[in-house]
């Protein structure tokens, strides 16, 4: 790529990451954090944005965020107070600068006039309208990129014999400073002809010399059309440290012929240099750089323009830059994971074959390939650690979300967010964008109450939803969690038995109210409102969490709120599973979803007419389905009791039983999308090698029990329940 | 062997810039993220010219030139300040503490390699 290109992409990286410095600094002193560095931290992220457009001209971008810094440097010198207002406004205002940035990433358009009107309520902001006008100039000075390079108002040479003298005399702050004399008259002499003289009168006798004291002057005639203007920009870094005066040498010529380009003679010029020599070392100064008129003015005089020696060979630096990371395109990750999961199922048929050729346990190929197992299983997490990335991206997206419905729906709201850190794969967070979004409008549009509900039920007129991250058990889970009112269980009933979800007799328990909002159909686009809506309901949420290969179950509280839990697996490259034998076939079941396995006993299992079957665990009963039958390897049921069960929890925590043949033992197995391979077969998630090289299904349980159970069976269990 | 420019910024697309225009005007390019960090590098690197950022965090470019100033090992390092035209108070602050120039944003390769120039031989 080419290099500008890259840095290019590097600048709008680092722009997401300051956007985030910026939100979360001003949420912070919203909440009211009072610590100067979070405001100097939030002014930098500004001006680093502001810098870098400047680099690469995006001046819509500039514009902007310079107005954006002028108010954040007002608020860091304590002339503008952090109130709630100003906080919100500034916090709108990074919204338009994050939209600016987007812009100018992928070139789509932003709002000009909400531009405007962010930028005027930003200067409105400025305690003292004086400097408002100052700072609009300063913003010109910013909208204009291009070199002007020759524009100081400085009259032109007159006309004559074109040159100039140059009369030059460096205090001590120069050299304190690190300046040069002798690169001053070296960039002299890239302006023409030159002609140096030295004034060494003001040289002191030895014993009296302070060598960081500066005695010396020069004297400069420059021949050529070079204007004053450049010869002042020469001196500009000296400015106020050096007597300086700049005359055409016509003006001088008129004064008189005496004073007009007198050479010293060499001669005296190198005994001061030999004279200086001494001096450094009688006087023992603590470094050679501090004696700077020393050795360099003779050299000045002597050469008068061969100054445009940058160093020369490639400089490659020894020690690269400090930096803890490095980026690698994901396509070589993903290959990686590709070749490992060979390596996995490679290792696996080996030693299968292995054990197969009768070698002992205690043998040493055995044993090494227990290392080898082992290891394999290291190099997997290793790499699988690779992809993973805290979900700290996708959180970060929300609070704008949370202002932006907040004002729609016109209920205040405030966004706690814990877990940032939290680690999960990639894919994970990418596909989890668009459900947490989904769900967050929910929590404030349907979740939260009015602000004039919420005070007569006594709650903060502010509602709170909280987001969250963590991981248990192998798997992540997030939540989703409001203060509102919790699901109105009678509205959601009869909304269900309206659209013939379930029956008007059905008597459901409060959690299967709750979760019939995941079911398709419940929500429709009539009742969608603009905000949560979108056409789309709780069951998509529902199937791109189950997508995911995850759960998405729902608790709620009258009064006190809903919280929706998500949990997800970390990886989509392997999975913990219990491989089983049906009918002769081997399928493995995601161990996570699996609550026990148990031996049914004849008295447990009672038919329901037809193929439905429950069996009693403990006090309740459950469906059992024949995964044989399901899947289609058999026709008839298979007697319970010569089989195993596995019970099984599916989303929305209800429970299932899994009739299988035989248990063949638990193993970690790699992923293969039957999708990619061949295409999607309803309950089966994806495919996997085992260690004999045949390929296993890999069941979808939820699916499963989906499409086995039908809507009667619910009602079944619960027929039983009650009287079991 | 070639002068070695320190490069001290807290951002790191300015990093990157200003490695791209050194290394390719033919200077090694030592980098620090901050002040703090920007003196640990000067102890091991010795540079030539320093090239300094203002607004850091931890420690901001103010800071970094005084340090640099009060070792009398470094006195006689040039460092430029990146600033912006329309800050004179930082520029002048910054000459306070020693800076020896200033090299105006927005960045431009060759302002800055003419600025080099024109504070190290």
């Amino acid at each position: 790529m080419d290099p500008l290109a890259a840095i290019r992409e590097t600048f709008f990286q680092e722009c997401e990451e300051q956007l985030a410095e910026l939100e979360n600094g001003l949420l912070a002193m919203e909440a009211g954090d009072t610590d100067p560095e979070t405001i100097n931290a939030v002014f930098r992220a500004v001006h680093s944005i502001k810098g870098g457009a400047g680099a690469f001209s995006l001046e819509a971008l500039v514009r902007f965020a310079h107005v954006f810094e002028t108010a954040l440097d007002e608020m860091r010198s304590g002339r503008l107070a952090p109130t709630n207002e100003v906080l919100k406004t500034l916090l709108r205002a990074a919204d338009v600068l994050a939209d600016h940035v987007r812009a100018a990433h992928d070139g789509s358009a932003v709002d000009e006039a909400h531009t405007a009107e962010l930028a005027e309520e930003l200067k409105a902001l400025d305690p003292n309208g004086a400097t408002a006008g100052e700072e609009s100039e300063g913003e010109e000075d910013w909208g204009d990129f291009e070199f002007k390079p020759m524009s100081v108002d400085v009259p032109a040479a007159p006309a004559g014999p074109s040159g100039w003298r140059v009369s030059f005399k460096p205090r001590a702050d120069l050299y304190a400073k690190a300046n040069e004399a002798a690169l001053l008259l070296r960039e002299l002499g890239r302006l023409g002809q030159t002609t140096v003289e030295l004034d060494a009168s003001g040289l002191p006798a030895l014993t009296e010399l302070d060598p960081e004291a500066a005695y010396l002057a020069w004297t400069v005639t420059v021949t050529g059309d070079a204007d004053e203007t450049s010869i002042r920009e020469v001196f500009e870094f000296v400015d106020g440290d050096c007597e300086l005066e700049v005359s055409p040498l016509a003006a001088v010529a008129a004064e008189g012929e005496a004073s007009a380009t007198p050479v010293e003679d060499p001669g005296e010029t190198l005994d001061i240099g030999a004279l200086l020599a001494r001096v450094q070392a009688v006087a023992e100064p603590p470094s050679p750089q501090q004696v700077p008129p020393a050795a360099p003015a003779p050299a000045a005089v002597a050469t008068p323009a061969d100054p445009s020696s940058p160093p020369d060979g490639q400089g490659q630096p020894r020690k690269p830059e400090a930096g803890a990371t490095i980026r690698v395109d994901l396509e070589r990750v993903d290959r990686l994971i590709d070749l490992v999961g060979e390596l996995v199922i490679n290792q696996a048929m080996l030693s299968q074959r292995v054990m197969e050729a009768g070698f002992a346990r205690a043998s040493g190929v055995a044993m090494g390939l227990d290392e080898l197992e082992q290891l394999t299983r290291e190099i997997q997490d290793s790499v699988m650690a690779i992809r993973a990335q805290p979900v700290k991206s996708v959180f970060q997206r929300m609070p704008r979300l949370v202002r932006e419905v907040a004002a729609m729906t016109g209920k205040p709201v405030r966004l706690v967010t814990e877990g940032e850190g939290t680690e999960v794969d990639k894919t994970v967070i990418e596909r989890l964008a668009d459900p947490l979004t989904h769900m967050i409008r929910n929590a404030i549009d349907h979740g939260l109450e009015s602000p004039e509900k919420r005070a007569a039920a006594g709650k903060p007129a502010e509602g709170v939803v909280r987001l969250t991250a963590a991981h248990r058990s192998g798997r992540i889970v997030i939540e989703v969690a409001d203060d509102g009112g919790g699901i109105n269980r009678e509205r959601v009933k009869s909304i269900a038995i309206e659209k013939g979800l379930v029956a008007p007799d059905a008597a459901l328990s409060d959690e299967e109210i709750d979760n019939l909002i995941f079911m398709p159909g419940f929500s429709t686009a009539s009742e969608v409102s603009d905000i949560s809506g979108r056409g789309v309901g709780m069951d998509v949420v529902r199937r791109s969490i189950q997508a995911l290969g995850g759960r998405i179950t729902i608790s709620s509280r009258p009064g006190k709120g809903s919280t929706f839990t998500m949990s997800l697996p970390l990886t989509l490259a392997v999975l913990d599973g219990m491989v089983v034998s049906v009918q002769g076939q081997t399928l493995v079941a995601p161990i996570t979803a699996i609550v026990e396995t148990l031996l049914p006993k004849a008295g447990d299992v009672h038919s329901l007419g037809g193929s439905a079957r429950v069996i009693a665990i403990r006090d309740t009963y459950v469906p059992l389905i024949d995964v044989g039958m399901a899947l289609g390897y058999r026709a008839g049921p298979l007697d319970a009791t010569q089989g195993v069960a596995l019970l099984i929890e599916g989303e929305g925590g209800a429970r299932a039983a899994l009739l299988v043949d035989a248990i063949q033992g638990q193993r970690q197995v790699v992923i293969k999308s039957l999708e990619a391979n061949y295409r999607q077969v309803p309950g089966v998630a994806a495919a996997t090698i085992l260690g004999d090289g045949r390929v296993a299904l890999i069941l979808d349980i939820d699916t499963i029990v989906a499409v086995s159970r039908g809507a009667d069976s619910l009602r079944a269990e619960k027929r039983l329940a009650a009287t079991g | 062997m070639s002068m070695t420019v320190l490069t001290v910024d807290d951002s790191r697309t300015m990093r990157e810039m200003l490695r791209l225009a050194l290394t390719e005007a033919g200077y090694r390019v030592v980098q620090a993220e901050d002040g703090l960090h920007g003196l640990e590098v000067l102890a091991a690197e010795a540079p030539t010219v320093i090239v300094t950022d203002i607004n850091m965090p931890r420690m901001d470019g103010f800071g970094f030139i005084e340090e640099v100033r009060s070792d009398p090992q470094y006195r006689g390092v040039p460092i430029l300040v990146l600033t912006t035209e329309s800050d004179a108070e930082k520029k002048n602050r910054a000459r306070m503490a020693g800076a020896t120039g200033w090299i105006v944003k927005p960045f431009n390769p060759v302002k800055l390699v003419d600025a080099i120039r024109r504070v190290a031989a």
